[in-house]
């Protein structure tokens, strides 16, 4: 009842004023969002940076500590930034607000603005402040020694969690894309000899990257070219089974049997691609994957300036079966706030920060950028439809919303790449290869994660055998992708994945919260004011088991409107750990002692 | 010039990574060469142990931190002063 009466507040303020925006432009709405974000990076991190975590340009950072030409190495904060930068953004922050818009564009533009400023900001300039203050360590190795053991277990399960999400969610982002645009499937299959050669060529001949992988890139693009244009090259498993009516394997529609043939050979390929040494593919593939994140941020903004297209979706959606609160905070996680950056920040980024001040730059710096990425994201797809009513007709409800979100931002990013000149069809295939690239580049590396905690839980728990690199891919891999075929989709069986989407969104803030509850704790020790940590820590605590309980209660559960045993399995779980969390939270805070630094 | 500095920068950029990964590769293949070469003191015999000692003090340096990346807080030479 109190949503909805929450919903006629929003939509009474919010909608005279955003339909005055509206009649604008997009390169408004674009501009309103950078500026919004510049300040906070100008004004609130600086606040941060120098009255609670009191960076110190004196303090000698591990990188100088430590320094041992590997791990440890001072590096130039813009280097830094670039390679932080490069390192988080990926697919999510582009499907969360792909699918968030079905409540209108308002929220998802809020929600991604102030979520950048104050909540993933703070949040990965947090981490990357905590792990350089406790020596580069990980989050995981830092939850031991703030909370205790039981907190770096808890900490290995989410995390075991949201790869495990993640696997699906993304082998499915690929899987779907293959489907819905087989002019993809060519260039996106190239990639991976000319992956293996740049490889070869820097490291076996230490040559430099920047020419390979850019010619690498210029040849993926020809392949788009080629494969929009010559039907042969469009790998349509279901044209090849005879449309969407013949016949697939084992008594399944085509459709399905599309995405059942495209997820195995997806597993079968994060396999060999997460056993392999890294430089023989995934780090090749990571050069030509950056150049992708330029050009696609580069079309996508560019395309907005020439366009300058109008909004037709509409601000906020009254008609919205499903209530925007608390499930807007959980679908739109990379982008607003994600706990996978406390993972880069520390760990990797906190071992090679040059001066404790660079801090602000990398970290907060870093979430603006992702900040930016999802906010074209909105555009890309609150522009696409002609007219309110198509775009009402096209995100009908919350579970539609989840499966076409991804098709939309690709048909609308396509639409903006049109106003450089771009021919639509070569945009698609493009905007789809950026996509898949970014989706598997994550896939690879969270199946790599996957093996590494299934195999530091193995020798917690003394089952040595899961330390074994094959033992530990295998179950990864079948675990992975049995979670993303068990899901019935409207297409059938394998279709899905995208019913996970909101599992992925819960896991990652979850995570996000243990981050948040860590630099509280931190700087409660060091009797610090920590509201700056501890107030969107309880926001996403808050969100996260409030929808939780309710998907898992009202929609998953046997008497749900949409039951579904798996999702309410899983659903359940992850409610269990979020409470486990808060409570530890909670007792961990008022144990500490407020001591006067 | 401008445009120079930017495409270094990316250069950089891209290049981070990787330079990591050889570097610990490198670091890997020593480390082993270095197990290999104090075997004894894990038990396996090296008929060469006495000539590998003449090594140490080039490699004193470096002594301390592969000891410490062998998972051994102390030095494991009893004959060797490190830590």
């Amino acid at each position: 009842m109190h949503t909805i009466l929450l919903d006629a507040i929003v939509g009474s303020v919010f909608e005279n004023l955003a339909e005055e925006v509206r009649k604008l432009n997009g390169i408004l709405v674009a501009l309103l969002g950078i500026v919004v974000m510049a300040i906070g990076y100008r004004f609130y991190s600086k606040f941060v940076a120098e009255k609670i975590f009191r960076l110190d340009p004196n303090y000698v950072t591990p990188a100088h500590r430590f320094k041992d030409g590997v791990d440890f190495v001072p590096t130039n904060k813009f280097i830094l930034w670039g390679h932080h930068f490069t390192s988080v953004a990926g697919a999510a922050p582009i499907l969360g607000p792909a699918i968030a818009v079905y409540w209108g564009w308002l929220p998802a533009l809020l929600w991604v603005v102030l979520g950048t400023v104050f909540a993933a900001g703070v949040h990965d300039f947090g981490t990357l402040v905590l792990s350089v203050r406790h020596k580069g360590q990980s989050v995981g190795t830092i939850a031991d020694k703030l909370i205790g053991q039981r907190a770096k277990i808890l900490f290995l399960f989410i995390i075991l969690i949201l790869v495990l999400m993640v696997n699906a969610v993304f082998a499915w982002v690929i899987a779907n894309l293959f489907v819905s645009f087989p002019s993809s499937v060519f260039p996106v299959f190239i990639q991976i000899p000319i992956a293996v050669w740049i490889g070869i060529i820097v490291y076996k001949k230490q040559k430099k990257m920047l020419v390979p992988s850019l010619i690498g890139l210029v040849i993926m693009y020809g392949a788009a070219i080629l494969a929009s244009k010559v039907g042969f090259l469009q790998i349509d498993l279901i044209k090849y089974m005879g449309g969407e009516n013949g016949t697939g394997l084992f008594g399944l529609s085509t459709t399905s049997t599309a995405f059942f043939i495209w997820i195995i050979i997806l597993m079968v390929y994060v396999y060999i691609a997460s056993t392999l040494p890294v430089w023989k593919l995934l780090q090749p593939r990571d050069f030509i994957n950056s150049h992708q994140l330029v050009v696609g941020l580069a079309i996508l903004y560019l395309g907005l300036l020439f366009t300058n297209p109008e909004i037709t979706a509409p601000a906020t959606n009254p008609g919205a079966t499903t209530s925007w609160f608390p499930l807007l905070f959980i679908t739109i996680a990379c982008g607003a706030i994600s706990g996978f950056h406390g993972l880069v920040s520390s760990g990797t980024s906190a071992k090679q920060l040059n001066n404790e001040t660079d801090a602000r730059f990398v970290g907060y710096l870093g979430a603006v950028g992702e900040g930016i990425l999802a906010l074209i994201a909105i555009l890309a797809v609150i522009t696409f439809f002609g007219s309110k009513s198509e775009f009402l007709g096209a995100y009908t409800s919350f579970t539609e919303a989840n499966g076409i979100g991804l098709n939309v931002f690709v048909n609308g990013a396509s639409q903006l790449a049109a106003g450089l000149m771009i021919p639509t069809d070569i945009a698609v295939t493009i905007v789809s290869i950026i996509v898949v690239s970014f989706a598997a580049t994550t896939l690879d590396t969270s199946v790599r994660l996957m093996r590494y905690i299934i195999a530091e839980l193995g020798m917690e728990y003394k089952m040595p055998v899961l330390a074994r690199p094959h033992v530990a891919t295998t179950v990864a891999v079948v675990s992975s992708a049995a979670l993303v075929l068990l899901p019935h989709g409207p297409k059938g069986f394998g279709s899905g994945g995208y019913l996970l989407w909101p599992l992925f969104g819960t896991s990652n803030q979850l995570l996000a919260g243990i981050s948040l509850l860590l630099i509280s704790v931190w700087l409660k020790r060091l009797g610090r004011n920590y509201a700056v940590t501890l107030i969107p820590m309880i926001f996403i605590m808050f969100m996260t088991l409030y929808a939780m309980f309710q998907q898992v209660v009202f929609e998953w559960s046997w008497f749900g409107s949409q039951s579904n045993m798996l999702l309410f399995i899983f659903g359940a779980i992850i409610f269990v750990f979020a409470v486990w969390i808060t409570l530890t939270a909670f007792h961990t805070l008022s144990k500490e002692k407020n001591e006067p630094n | 010039m401008k445009i120079k500095k930017l495409l270094e920068w990316y250069e950089e950029v891209l290049s981070m990574p990787h330079r990591q990964e050889i570097a610990r590769e490198l670091r890997g293949e020593d480390d082993l060469f270095l197990l290999l070469l104090y075997s004894e003191m894990l038990g396996i015999p090296n008929p060469v142990y006495f000539y590998t000692l003449e090594l140490y003090p080039y490699i004193l340096e470096k002594f301390h931190d592969w000891h410490l990346r062998m998972g051994m807080d102390k030095s494991p030479l009893t004959g060797i002063r490190c830590c």
